[in-house]
């Protein structure tokens, strides 16, 4: 029954990571790019969250419209003044870019809401369905993430495969130059893309500070690392990959924390990174690219 | 491209190394006498020996990123390997050879070593991947190292070394003396890295990249990162370099982080997290890839700033933020870049050989 | 709008003071940004305050307060120590937390200028060095007093600690219990761990301590990690005694915790806000009033730190411009002679290596508030 317990707390971990990896792998199979801010977006769709909610008590489903019309815009500026300018240069300088951005984000926080932790209100409450004589319990924040997960993986998947900018994102992904040739506008798909993206990262923010309640202006950055290990893990690029690899790395660091040792369990969840990858170059998920001679 | 162009190549290539090396040794003779006649204020004197072990970083970066086309986002891994073993050796030392620069030249050898080795592990898995995965193996691999020097203890006594994971189970005999404490690092470490110390390393690291860039291997370092499958194709042992890139690389990020660590009384594992590799990495980008000279002047300029933005207090690392991001689209969005190439006739070449 | 007319009242303070004559410099570093800058702040207010109380009473002794970043590094510590040395400071605070004070520690001893911390707690902070003295309880310390009140009181028998991993103040104090708890007949049945970056899911921990039976659960670490563990606890059912240090002192005050979730935690703590004499009433008002905060410990610890200065240099007689070295002696002379009777505690005293001596005040929180234990 242990084992459960620990395999479901593992799993609420992951839907966690799995969510934030989502934003994280969409941006990079479209715009192949990887964007270091997004975990701070992410706090700061949770701090719109907590303040619409916290302090002007508003319902929570509003403050999570609200969180993610705020992030979507900061996703649009963001790209616009940062990240286009860069569309031609190589993808460090662009990396290097998003971390300013990522350091701007941050630090603008702390000046705007102060260093002082916050305790983050649930938007679902703290209860659980107990299962077995309450022996096991999932509680509602989990199965709402998990839940969360699958509309997002589904309305993703669909959007990409059935739409026309679907389409575009596609044709953007696998060769930017003959997407513009066809009438593309990849400007305009890209910067579509990281809006998408950003206001996914708000409901992450909004799940995370939900699931684990506090809020501080790095809240969103360390989980952010973390998230993007899980979308390498399952095949960065690969939406369901990011779904799969988040979840496996919340089980694989809760396995590591109480059957190897809570000390080591970062080394081991890295460690199975890396002979995943060793074993799968491309993640779980992941295309293997062709190449061309 | 004519044997002309290639005779022109080599003469501008040589120039930048000369370039840099007087650069270097200009910078030193100016910093030097300013710090002994005490014009220099504290703030900058404290910060000459971290300037200096950033600058090795760079260059040691630059050779995995700039050079052989690789993205390492763990290099802090390296660093911190080489502090705790430089750092370790050193106190070792302390009885039997009282000279300090003594001491600390073989410490950073020790450190190099041990991060050499370090590298050499960590290569033969890292240099089958490509790319980001590659990265993202680097980050794992830092991300490793800090875990493991948290849980690690390392104590001397009259038996000899002792070492244990975990917790602290040495049991060191009467008079024996814990160095590495896990998670409390090393304390009370004898400051002995001094500026000249880090001014020769610096000089050393150099010469060891532009040889290493224009000798054979060098060639075919850039040969395998602008086409990898061509280079194959001759009959190039793609393994093989890059592996002498890494722990060339390592090395000198190892004697970095001991001299960098042997400048404070104190070190922990986490200082060489994520936040540190990246800020090297940044060095590197900002000093325009494979650049030696950018890189050092990025690494010097990139310290510096913070501590000149102090004035403006609670928005200091915000107008870092700003600043880091304006040079990076300033450097980087061709528009800006070309008006800018244009001033500058060594770089207008440069982008003529990029186009051919 | 608030903000920026303290800051210019702060200006004109700092200015007047300046007309007066000159001024002692006191200078310190602590994380004013970054992961841990709630400490630095905290304590940095807390100074100021106290110089702002101390200039405005026109009392012959005047301060000016300088405090610089250091984003809880050690290299940052000793970059702004340097910093605040090119300025002119004459008394140092050390730095806020313990490994960046390391380092500059051993800058105030090869400089000579003297430094009291306020509240960088390792051992290794004072080790060796006569001019470096602590206003916080030295980690070691809150480990075996904790251990001792734990037996003491009787509370339980068998105890689960939970510590951070990469953090010196935690595993300073989970040492000297984890030492000293078998020897007072507490039996540690659970003893587990996390870090930086993977500090937000506790069940693992909790589940151990929870199976292996253990009736307290002792938690040497601040209060943010704090607040996550009691809140997970209490949505798996598990409802032990929870002891905490003075790291926990502030749990009450974050924005939107519920205070149900820390009904019963004791704590070791030398600080309470909560206390009803003259000192502490008129702190905690001043700092509400100007930040819209309750004050923690940190801010506590800043503010006596301010006023055992006041008090020393007072009673050396020395004026603003001796310079650093002659100040360094006389408070070494003083502050191992004087008693301080601060808002974090009565009758402070120094021993020699710079440690402090004050009682540690257990509290135990009901209704949301502190209540003495003893």
């Amino acid at each position: 029954m242990i084992f459960l317990n620990y395999f479901i707390s593992g799993i609420s971990l992951g839907s966690i990571y799995a969510i934030i990896a989502l934003g994280y792998t969409m941006v990079y199979g479209i715009a192949k790019m990887l964007n270091f801010a997004h975990g701070d977006v992410i706090m700061v769709g949770a701090y719109v969250c907590f303040y619409a909610v916290a302090r002007y008590e508003l319902n929570p489903f509003i403050g999570l419209v609200l969180a993610m019309i705020v992030c979507t815009f900061l996703g649009i500026i963001i790209e616009r003044f940062a990240y286009k300018p860069l569309r031609q240069a190589p993808s460090l300088a662009v990396l290097i870019t998003a971390i300013g951005v990522s350091y701007l984000l941050q630090n603008t926080a702390l000046l705007l809401w102060s260093s002082n932790p916050k305790v983050f209100p649930s938007i679902i409450g703290r209860g659980a369905f107990k299962l077995f004589d309450g022996e096991l319990s999932i509680s509602h924040i989990t199965a709402l993430t998990i839940i969360a997960c699958l509309v997002i993986m589904a309305v993703l998947t669909l959007f990409i495969n059935k739409t026309r900018l679907g389409k575009a994102m596609r044709a953007c992904s696998e060769d930017k130059g003959a997407a513009q040739l066809m009438g593309i506008n990849v400007n305009a798909t890209i910067s579509l893309t990281f809006a998408i993206g950003s206001g996914l990262a708000a409901i992450a923010g909004a799940l995370l500070c939900s699931a684990y309640p506090t809020l501080m202006p790095t809240t969103g950055a360390l989980p952010g690392i973390k998230a993007f290990t899980a979308a390498v893990f399952g095949g960065i690029g690969s939406i369901p990959g990011a779904f799969l690899g988040g979840l496996m790395l919340g089980v694989i660091e809760i396995f590591a924390k109480a059957y190897i040792s809570s000390q080591l369990s970062d080394a081991v969840v890295f460690a199975m990174l890396i002979v995943v990858l060793l074993v799968k170059p491309a993640g779980l998920l992941g295309r293997q690219t062709q190449e061309k001679v | 491209m004519t044997m002309r162009r290639l005779i022109n190549l080599k003469r501008v290539e040589a120039r930048r190394i000369y370039l840099t090396y007087f650069i270097v040794i200009l910078a030193y003779v100016i910093c030097q006498t300013m710090s002994s006649t005490k014009i220099l204020s504290s703030t900058m004197r404290g910060m000459l020996v971290p300037i200096c072990a950033y600058m090795v970083m760079s260059i040691s970066l630059n050779l995995v990123v700039g050079i052989s086309g690789e993205l390492s986002l763990g290099h802090a891994g390296f660093m911190s390997v080489g502090a705790f073993s430089g750092v370790a050796a050193a106190i070792l030392m302390q009885g039997f050879i009282p000279f300090a620069p003594v001491r600390l030249a073989l410490a950073m050898i020790i450190a190099a070593i041990f991060a050499a080795a370090a590298g050499f592990l960590i290569g033969i898995p890292v240099l089958r991947l490509k790319g980001d995965y590659l990265a993202i193996v680097t980050l794992a691999f830092g991300e490793i190292i800090k875990s493991i020097l948290n849980n690690f203890y390392l104590g001397v006594d009259s038996g000899g070394l002792q070492f244990s994971m975990l917790s602290d189970t040495t049991r060191l005999l009467a008079g024996g003396k814990l160095i590495i404490r896990g998670p409390m690092g090393i304390s009370g470490i004898q400051k002995i890295a001094t500026f000249p110390a880090g001014f020769i390393l610096v000089m050393i690291s150099l010469m060891i990249v532009f040889n290493l860039v224009n000798s054979r291997s060098g060639r075919a370092f850039m040969a395998i990162r602008d086409d990898r499958i061509a280079a194959e194709s001759i009959g190039l042992d793609i393994t093989k370099y890059k592996m002498t890139a890494f722990v060339m690389s390592a090395a000198m990020a190892g004697a970095a982080g001991a001299l960098f660590a042997m400048n404070y009384s104190t070190i922990v594992a986490n200082k060489f997290d994520f936040n540190t590799s990246i800020l090297i990495l940044v060095f590197v980008v900002l000093g325009g890839q494979g650049n030696m000279l950018g890189g050092i002047i990025a690494a010097a300029a990139l310290t510096i700033l913070p501590e000149k933005l102090r004035q403006f207090s609670d928005y200091r690392m915000l107008l870092y933020a700003i600043i880091l991001i304006i040079t990076m689209l300033g450097t980087n969005n061709q528009e800006i870049r070309n008006f800018f190439a244009g001033l500058n006739p060594f770089r207008r070449k440069e982008h003529e050989e990029e186009a051919a | 709008m608030t903000k920026r007319i303290i800051t210019c009242t702060l200006l004109v303070l700092a200015m007047a003071s300046c007309a007066f004559g000159a001024a002692f410099k006191i200078g310190g570093t602590g994380p004013l940004t970054g992961g841990a800058a709630i400490y630095g702040m905290a304590a940095m207010r807390g100074a100021q305050i106290a110089v702002d109380e101390i200039n405005a009473m026109n009392a012959g002794i005047t301060f000016e307060l300088r405090y610089e970043d250091d984003t809880h590094d050690a290299e940052k510590a000793v970059n702004a120590y340097n910093a605040l040395k090119d300025w002119g400071m004459q008394v140092s605070l050390g730095s806020v937390t313990s490994k960046p004070c390391e380092a500059t520690a051993a800058e105030n001893f090869a400089d000579r200028i003297f430094a009291l911390t306020p509240s960088a707690s390792s051992a290794a902070v004072t080790e060796g060095k006569d001019n470096v003295f602590q206003m916080c309880f030295v980690d070691p310390n809150q480990g075996s007093a904790s251990a001792q009140y734990i037996a003491d009181k009787k509370l339980a028998k068998k105890v689960a600690v939970i510590w951070k991993n990469d953090d010196v103040y935690s595993k300073g104090i989970r040492d000297t219990f984890v030492e000293k708890a078998p020897g007072l007949g507490l039996e540690v049945v659970s003893e587990t761990t996390f870090a930086d970056g993977n500090d937000n899911d506790f069940s693992v921990q909790l589940t151990d301590a929870k199976e292996k039976g253990a009736e307290l659960v002792f938690l040497p670490m601040y209060y943010q990690p704090a607040s996550l563990i009691l809140a997970q606890a209490q949505q798996m059912g598990y409802a032990p005694k929870w002891f905490g240090v003075d790291g926990m002192d502030g749990i009450l005050t974050m924005e939107g915790f519920d205070k149900s979730l820390a009904e019963g935690v004791i704590l070791l703590t030398p600080f309470n806000a909560d206390a009803k004499d003259e000192k502490t009433v008129k702190f905690v008002a001043e700092y509400q009033k100007r930040f819209n905060e309750i004050p923690n410990q940190f801010a506590a610890d800043g503010y006596d730190c301010v006023y055992a200065y006041c008090q020393a240099l007072t009673q050396a007689k020395a004026t603003p411009d001796m310079d650093a070295e002659a100040i360094c002696a006389k408070m070494i002379e003083q502050f191992t002679t004087m008693t301080l009777n601060g808002v974090t505690g009565e009758n402070v005293k120094w021993a020699k290596n710079g440690e402090v001596t004050k009682d540690p005040k257990g509290m135990v929180i009901k209704n949301g508030a502190y209540v003495g234990l003893d």
